[in-house]
């Protein structure tokens, strides 16, 4: 009996916290629909009738759509750079044997616990002395060399790849490339997904390096262009449309979650187990 | 015949590595240019008085010694670390208290991935979303979250969150460890979920029960896990930016400087003031605190494996 009584408040206090973790956007989501005045004067879990009033406050301060364009036109390219060159990367360290590859394996590593802000203004200095500054190619091409991905990645090949498949494909004479396409790449898959829907997230989520580098509202991202609120806006008075800004730069991750959250966890979960 | 057949696979394996290089090669190039250059660069800036145009005039270690009297520098460290115990003692509580609730043997508590996945929720946001969002709920006058706390009765005032020195700092340790503390708990689920199945069997056959087993297996079998977490925590902590900088104004750290970290400070010079020698010598100083705390990691996991 007691048994059944403790288990009970065990489920009520994780649906508390459960609570806790959504309540912020659910109240997001009520709040975007409400004008400024209802929201300063009462809160309530009713959605109002001020989603189209709000919508054109946000449109008349940035365009979201330009936004989203611009962070999907940094994040995809970036995130198939990464997948691919840190698979084909991860696959030669692991398979073939060759000089300096001892010396790539450490770098790699040393490189992994460097933190990302020790280079940030050198980096800066580069991108501007490359006359690099305000375009993409610095937020998209350093995808390609990603070490954390190469790390897992190579951990992950070791795991799943049988030699002697490669044996058998050089046996009936398949090219070195061919074999990586054609054989490896289909196997690496599982390990390739979870590493490029976090590094999606991320590049869809980075503010710092976009911020630094991006200095005209036309190539702002969506994290760089909601954190321009800070500056263009009254909050008294646009409640509901910083809501509904916030809502909709939150949505499109929302649902990227809602289909790879298995992934996302099995990425973090081997995190966990890499010690 | 096993022989000969070694032989020639080790004459063939001598061809194939050489493609090896050209599929190394992109990574390598880019790596040195993006990653390995802007490091060496810092460095370099780090020992003159560069400010982003101009030539360079080499200061020696004027900017290091800058950094280390510099109390503005001391005190934006001890204003990262105020943040961060606060949201490391409630993200790693947390995850932990978590950890036993779903491992325990006597309740088995059902659910486990749509909890993780709602706990992992806040941290998939971007911290920008995340800084608005609660900037605006708990905004002093007009904020959701103080006319909640008023029709709960719970206060009779409005209060400032974001505005005064005795709250600042601990909302963005409540927000941040809101964030991060489902990352921690699928990482530590996921090293009990690697304990092997035979050592809790063995517990069960020996009559051992439900605390002996969390004390004698579970708890020291996570213990390097637990630690990890905590490091690596430390390590992105002292790399705070974002969400303070997006909900305080700034690189100034509103209220009067209590939540400006070393990377805001940082960012200061380099971003604003055009101080960028002073700027990359604080990058390394940080490096080196971070440095520190990698090797101390380094050693705890090595001592692990012996």
């Amino acid at each position: 009996m007691a048994t059944h009584i403790k288990r009970a408040i065990i489920y009520i206090a994780l649906i508390a916290l459960a609570t806790v973790c959504i309540l912020p956007f659910i109240l997001m989501m009520v709040n975007a629909t409400r004008s400024g005045r209802e929201i300063m004067t009462s809160f309530t879990f009713i959605p109002g009738n001020s989603l189209q009033e709000n919508w054109e406050t946000v449109s008349g301060y940035f365009n979201l759509f330009l936004g989203f364009w611009n962070s999907l036109k940094v994040a995809i390219p970036a995130t198939i750079l990464t997948s691919y060159f840190s698979a084909i990367t991860a696959y030669a360290l692991a398979i073939y044997k060759f000089k300096g590859r001892n010396l790539i394996f450490y770098t790699i590593v040393i490189f992994m616990m460097i933190p990302g802000q020790l280079g940030l203004i050198g980096f800066y200095n580069l991108v501007s002395s490359l006359k690099l500054v305000n375009s993409y190619i610095p937020l998209i091409v350093p995808a390609i060399a990603a070490p954390g991905t190469v790390f897992f990645l190579r951990q992950y090949v070791l795991s799943v790849l049988p030699p002697s498949l490669l044996e058998a494909a050089r046996i009936d004479g398949a090219g070195e490339f061919h074999i990586f396409h054609r054989i490896v790449l289909p196997i690496m898959v599982p390990g390739v997904a979870t590493m490029a829907i976090g590094g999606f997230i991320g590049n869809w989520n980075a503010y710092l390096v976009p911020l630094i580098l991006l200095n005209t509202p036309k190539k702002f991202t969506l994290p760089v262009m909601i954190a321009s609120l800070n500056s263009s806006t009254d909050i008294a008075s646009n409640q509901g449309a910083i809501y509904l800004a916030v809502a909709i730069s939150v949505i499109p991750i929302l649902i990227v979650f809602c289909f790879c959250s298995k992934y996302i966890i099995s990425s973090i979960s081997a995190g966990g187990v890499k010690e | 015949m096993a022989e000969t057949m070694t032989e020639t696979k080790k004459v063939k394996r001598r061809n194939y590595n050489n493609v090896a290089y050209i599929m190394v090669a992109p990574f390598v190039i880019v790596f040195l240019i993006f990653s390995v250059y802007p490091v060496l660069r810092t460095l370099q800036l780090s020992f003159t008085d560069y400010k982003g145009y101009g030539e360079l005039n080499f200061t020696g270690l004027k900017n290091y010694l800058r950094v280390l009297t510099d109390k503005y520098f001391w005190k934006s460290l001890g204003n990262t670390l105020n943040i961060w115990i606060l949201n490391i003692v409630l993200q790693l509580g947390l995850a932990f208290l978590l950890t036993i609730i779903f491992s325990d043997i006597k309740y088995k508590i059902k659910g486990l991935s749509i909890f993780r996945c709602i706990f992992y929720l806040p941290n998939i946001i971007a911290t920008t979303s995340v800084a608005f969002l609660f900037k605006t709920l708990l905004d002093w006058r007009y904020g959701t979250v103080n006319q909640i706390l008023y029709k709960l009765g719970i206060v009779s005032s409005p209060i400032d969150w974001l505005g005064q020195t005795e709250t600042a700092p601990y909302v963005a340790s409540v927000i941040l460890s809101w964030m991060w503390f489902g990352n921690s708990f699928i990482m530590l689920m996921a090293g009990v979920q690697g304990i092997n199945k035979d050592y809790f069997e063995a517990a069960a056959i020996d009559g051992a029960g439900r605390w002996t087993v969390f004390g004698k297996i579970t708890l020291p079998l996570l213990k390097p896990i637990l630690l990890y977490v905590s490091i690596t925590s430390l390590i992105g902590g002292l790399q705070m930016f974002d969400l303070p900088f997006l909900m305080f104004n700034g690189t100034k750290g509103d209220p009067l400087g209590v939540t400006q970290t070393m990377v805001m400070y940082m960012y200061k010079f380099g971003f604003e003031t055009h101080q960028v020698g002073y700027a990359s010598a604080i990058a390394y100083v940080l490096f080196t605190l971070i440095l520190v705390v990698s090797l101390i990691q380094f050693k705890v996991m090595n001592g692990k494996e012996d």
